[in-house]
C-alpha cells in the first residue's frame, strides 16, 4: 500500500496542483472553520479517540486558546489541523475549512503548499524543535526559500528582518541553538514561524518551559506582533491563566471532548462545567484570598477504555442519574457559550439515538478499516 | 571525642566541633542544640571555578569562578516552609544543594543546629543524610522502575541501618505510605512505578524522603511536572507534614503563585543573593524590591476583566561570572538611580521578618 502512495505522489504533483485550483471555494464563517473534528490513533488494542468532535471558529485577527490537562487531546487537535498527526493517526470524520479549503481531504502535497505559507507552528520547547547542527539563520531561510521564489540573499535580508522584529539583534544570525538562552530560541521560533507571513499561527505551549519573566516577554511579543501583522493564533497550553491574558475565546477539553467552549470572559467568569470550574479554581490566584484549593480527584480515564456516559463522570462532584450512562451533548446555554453536561439538559431520545447512531457507524468504519490493514 | 558544650540557642556562632580535627563527629549531631533555628547561614558563598584549558589557565591571570551563591544571610526556622523563589540560575537550587551538604560552600558559615555543615566527617554526614532528605522535580525519572513501591521506600532504611526486622521495616514503610497520601498503604506496596499517576508517583517520592524521619525536605519544583488538576494535593501534602511531623521545607519554585499558597515565608533570589525575604502575605501583598514586583506584576492571572499594569524586565538574568557592579539587578531595574550602579545595596529590615536590599528604600 505504501509503495502505491508513493509512486502516487510523485507522479501525481503537476497534474494535481492544476485540479485543485479548479476545486470550488467552499463558503465558512470565518477565516478557519473547524467542523466537528475527529482524530484517532490506531493502537494494538484498539482506537484511540484523542480528539472527539471538536468544533470552532476564527475570525481572521483573532485568539483561540485551547486548554486542559495533558492527555486531553489539545495537541492532537492542533497537528490535526495541519495534518502533522503521527503515523498511526489520523483523521477520522469531521472538516477543516481553512480559506475555503477543506484541509481535511487535502493531499501531503497540497498541505506542504499551505503549511508554514499560510499556517505555520510554534512548537513546544525550542531547544528540541531547533536543529542543534544548523545555524539558526538557515534553519529561517529554509522555509522562505522553499515557499517564495527568492534568492539566498534576499532570504537572508528577510531573516534578518524577522530577528529584529521578534527582539534580537540581526547580528546573532549566524549562531547555532546552543549559543543562545531559551528565551531567545523560542524568540528564533516565532521568527521562524512568522517567516513566509502565515495568517495562522498556532502556539503549542510556546511558554511552558520558560520562566516567568521571560514568559511574559515571550506572551507580550506575541501578543503585539499578533496586531501588527493581523494574525490569527491558536494558542494551545495546559495553563489556563495565561490563556485568559492573552485569547478572545476559549475551548477547554477534557478526554478528548470539549466540555465547554466560549468566549474567554464567560469562560473565567461565568464558567459552568463542573470541569472547567475546578480547573479555574486550581490556579492561585494572588489577587484573591489565600486559600488551599482541593485538587480534583481521581485521573482522566484511559482513553482506550473510557467510561460510559459522560467522560468526566467518575470524577465530577455533581454526578448523577444519566451522567453514567448518557453521552452528553454540546448545548448553547448564552450566545456563543457552550457547554456539554447533563446539568443543561439532558438530550432527548431521538438526539440519543441520532448519536449513538454515529457513534456506532464510526466505530464499525474504523474495525473495518483496521481489519483491511490487517490482510 | 571530648563532649561538647550546646552553646546559647541564639547564638550564630559555630559550636566548637569535638572531633581531633575539629570536624564534626555524629556524637555532636545527637546532642546538638534542639532549639533556636535549624539552619543558620551567614555571607554564604558557594563559588565554582570554571574549567580551562591548559593554555588558558597558564595564560590566564586569575581564576574564574561562577559565583552561584554570593552572600546569603537566612535563618531558617524548624517546621516552617521557606520558598526559594526566582529565574532559574538564580541560585535557588544550589542553596538547596548546600543545605544538604551536596554542595561544599565556599565562604561564610552554614550551622545546622549550632554545627558548622563544612566540619562533618564522612561518619557524621551518613547521619546527617537521614535528617535531610530531598523530593526531585521529575517523578517519572526519580523513582526506580523495576523495583516495586516497597522496595523504592524500603531502601532508604536499608542503606542507613536503621531497621532490624522485616517487620519493623513493613510497618516503617507503610507508615511512610500513609503520611505521604496512599491510602490504603497494602494497596500500592507491591505495584510498580508505572501502574502509578504522576500525583502517586510524586507521592512515592515524598514517602521516601519521609520514611528516614528528616528535619529538613527540600522539595526542588515538586509539582513543575504534574498536572494542575492534581498539583494542588501536593502542595496541600506538604502543609500537612510540616504541621504533623514538624518537617522543614524548603520549597523551591520558580511560581511564585504556588509559593504564596503554602509557604511561610518567601526568599526572592536574584544572581547568588536574597534581594527580598519575608512573611508571604507581606512580601506578595506589599513588594519592596523592584525585582519582587516585577515578578509579581507578571503572574498571569486566571480572570480575564482584570487588566493590570506588567512591568516586564528586559533581557535575561547576566551572567554569574562576570556580575554587575554595584545593585547587581541595576542592569534590569526599572527604577535604577546613578548610585545604584556603584554602592551595593543592604539588607533594610522594613518591620516584622521583612528585609529587602534596596538603595531606594529608606
Amino acid at each position: 500500500m505504501s509503495a502505491a502512495t508513493k509512486k502516487a505522489k510523485k507522479g501525481a504533483p503537476a497534474a494535481k496542483s492544476a485540479a485543485e485550483k479548479k476545486v470550488a471555494r467552499i463558503e465558512h464563517p470565518g477565516l478557519l472553520d473547524v467542523r466537528d473534528l475527529k482524530a484517532y490513533f490506531r493502537l494494538s488494542a484498539g482506537w484511540v479517540k484523542a480528539v472527539d468532535g471538536i468544533s470552532f471558529t476564527l475570525e481572521p485577527g483573532e485568539s483561540l486558546g485551547l486548554a486542559g490537562e495533558s492527555g486531553c487531546g489539545k495537541t492532537t487537535a492542533a497537528t490535526a489541523l495541519i495534518k502533522l498527526l503521527p503515523e498511526n493517526g489520523r483523521i477520522v470524520s469531521g472538516e477543516v475549512l481553512f480559506d475555503g479549503i477543506n484541509l481535511a481531504k487535502r493531499t501531503e502535497f497540497g498541505m506542504s503548499k499551505i503549511r508554514w505559507k499560510e499556517i505555520s507552528m510554534i512548537f513546544q520547547g525550542a531547544m528540541n524543535a531547533l536543529n542543534p547542527v544548523k545555524e539558526v539563520g538557515d534553519q529561517i531561510i529554509e522555509p522562505i526559500r522553499l515557499h517564495d521564489n527568492i534568492g539566498e540573499k534576499a532570504a537572508l535580508a528577510r531573516a534578518k528582518e524577522l530577528f529584529e522584529l521578534v527582539g534580537i539583534n540581526p547580528k546573532r544570525i549566524g549562531e547555532y541553538p546552543h549559543q543562545m538562552s531559551g528565551g531567545m530560541r523560542q524568540r528564533a521560533m516565532i521568527a521562524m514561524a512568522l517567516a513566509c507571513n502565515p495568517r495562522l499561527v498556532i502556539g503549542d505551549e510556546p511558554t511552558t518551559a520558560l520562566d516567568v519573566m521571560v514568559q511574559a516577554q515571550i506572551l507580550e511579543l506575541i501578543e503585539k506582533l499578533r496586531e501588527e501583522l493581523h494574525l490569527s493564533f491558536i494558542l494551545i497550553s495546559h495553563d489556563l491563566s495565561v490563556m485568559a491574558e492573552t485569547c478572545d475565546k476559549g475551548v477547554i477539553m477534557y478526554a478528548g471532548k470539549v466540555v465547554e467552549q466560549g468566549s474567554v470572559e464567560q469562560i473565567f467568569n461565568n464558567a459552568e462545567h463542573p470541569y472547567t470550574k475546578r480547573l479555574i479554581k486550581s490556579f492561585p490566584n494572588i489577587h484573591e484570598k489565600r486559600e488551599m484549593v482541593s485538587s480534583i480527584p481521581g485521573d482522566p480515564p484511559n482513553l482506550l477504555y473510557p467510561p460510559s456516559g459522560c467522560n468526566f463522570s467518575p470524577r465530577c462532584e455533581r454526578c448523577f442519574e444519566p451522567c453514567t450512562s448518557i453521552e452528553p451533548q454540546l448545548t448553547e446555554i448564552e450566545p456563543g457559550h457552550f457547554v456539554s453536561c447533563h446539568l443543561f439538559g439532558v438530550p432527548d431520545q431521538a438526539t440519543q439515538d441520532a448519536a449513538s447512531a454515529d457513534v456506532a457507524a464510526t466505530d464499525a468504519d474504523l474495525a473495518a478499516a483496521l481489519e483491511a490493514e490487517a490482510q | 571525642m571530648s563532649s561538647t558544650e550546646t552553646p546559647p540557642a541564639d547564638a550564630p556562632t559555630a559550636a566548637a566541633p569535638s572531633g581531633k580535627t575539629g570536624r564534626v563527629c555524629p556524637e555532636d549531631l545527637q546532642k546538638a542544640q534542639t532549639n533556636g533555628s535549624l539552619f543558620d547561614l551567614q555571607d554564604l558563598q558557594v563559588h565554582f571555578p570554571i574549567q580551562q584549558g591548559f593554555f588558558k589557565s597558564m595564560v590566564a591571570t586569575q581564576k574564574r569562578y561562577v559565583h552561584a551563591l554570593d552572600g546569603i544571610d537566612l535563618q531558617i526556622a524548624r517546621g516552617e516552609i521557606l520558598a526559594l523563589v526566582g529565574e532559574s540560575g538564580c541560585g535557588k537550587t544550589t542553596l538547596g544543594r548546600t543545605l544538604l551538604r551536596l554542595e561544599k560552600s565556599t565562604g561564610g558559615t552554614a550551622l545546622y543546629k549550632g554545627l558548622p555543615l563544612n566540619k562533618f566527617s564522612e561518619k557524621a554526614l551518613r547521619e546527617y543524610r537521614k535528617k535531610a532528605q530531598i523530593i526531585f522535580q521529575d517523578p517519572y525519572n526519580a523513582i526506580n522502575p523495576k523495583q516495586t513501591i516497597f522496595d523504592i521506600v524500603a531502601e532508604p532504611l536499608l542503606v542507613n541501618q536503621m531497621v532490624h526486622s522485616e517487620k519493623e521495616k513493613e510497618a516503617r514503610v507503610i507508615k511512610a505510605l500513609e503520611e505521604s497520601g496512599l491510602r490504603p498503604a497494602r494497596d500500592y506496596l507491591f505495584r510498580y512505578p508505572h501502574e502509578l499517576s504522576g500525583g502517586q508517583r510524586q507521592r512515592v517520592c515524598i514517602a521516601g524522603a519521609v520514611v528516614l524521619g528528616p528535619d529538613l525536605i527540600v522539595a526542588d519544583e515538586p509539582v513543575a511536572s504534574l498536572d494542575v488538576s492534581i498539583r494542588n494535593d501536593i502542595l496541600k501534602l506538604m502543609v500537612v507534614q510540616k504541621e504533623t511531623l514538624g518537617v522543614t521545607y524548603i520549597f523551591i519554585t520558580h511560581d511564585l503563585s504556588l509559593a504564596w499558597v503554602i509557604s511561610d515565608r518567601i526568599a526572592v533570589m536574584y544572581l547568588g543573593k536574597i534581594v527580598e525575604i519575608g512573611e508571604t502575605e507581606e512580601v506578595v501583598k506589599n513588594p519592596r524590591h523592584p525585582y519582587t514586583k516585577a515578578l509579581i506584576s507578571v503572574i498571569p492571572v486566571p480572570d480575564p476583566t482584570k487588566k493590570r499594569e506588567r512591568i516586564i524586565l528586559k533581557g535575561e538574568t547576566p551572567n554569574p561570572i562576570d556580575l554587575p557592579t554595584g545593585c547587581r539587578f541595576h542592569p534590569r531595574c526599572p527604577e535604577c538611580m546613578d548610585i545604584c550602579k556603584e554602592q551595593t545595596p543592604r539588607d533594610i529590615h522594613l518591620g516584622g521578618n521583612h528585609y529587602a536590599a534596596c538603595l531606594r528604600l529608606p
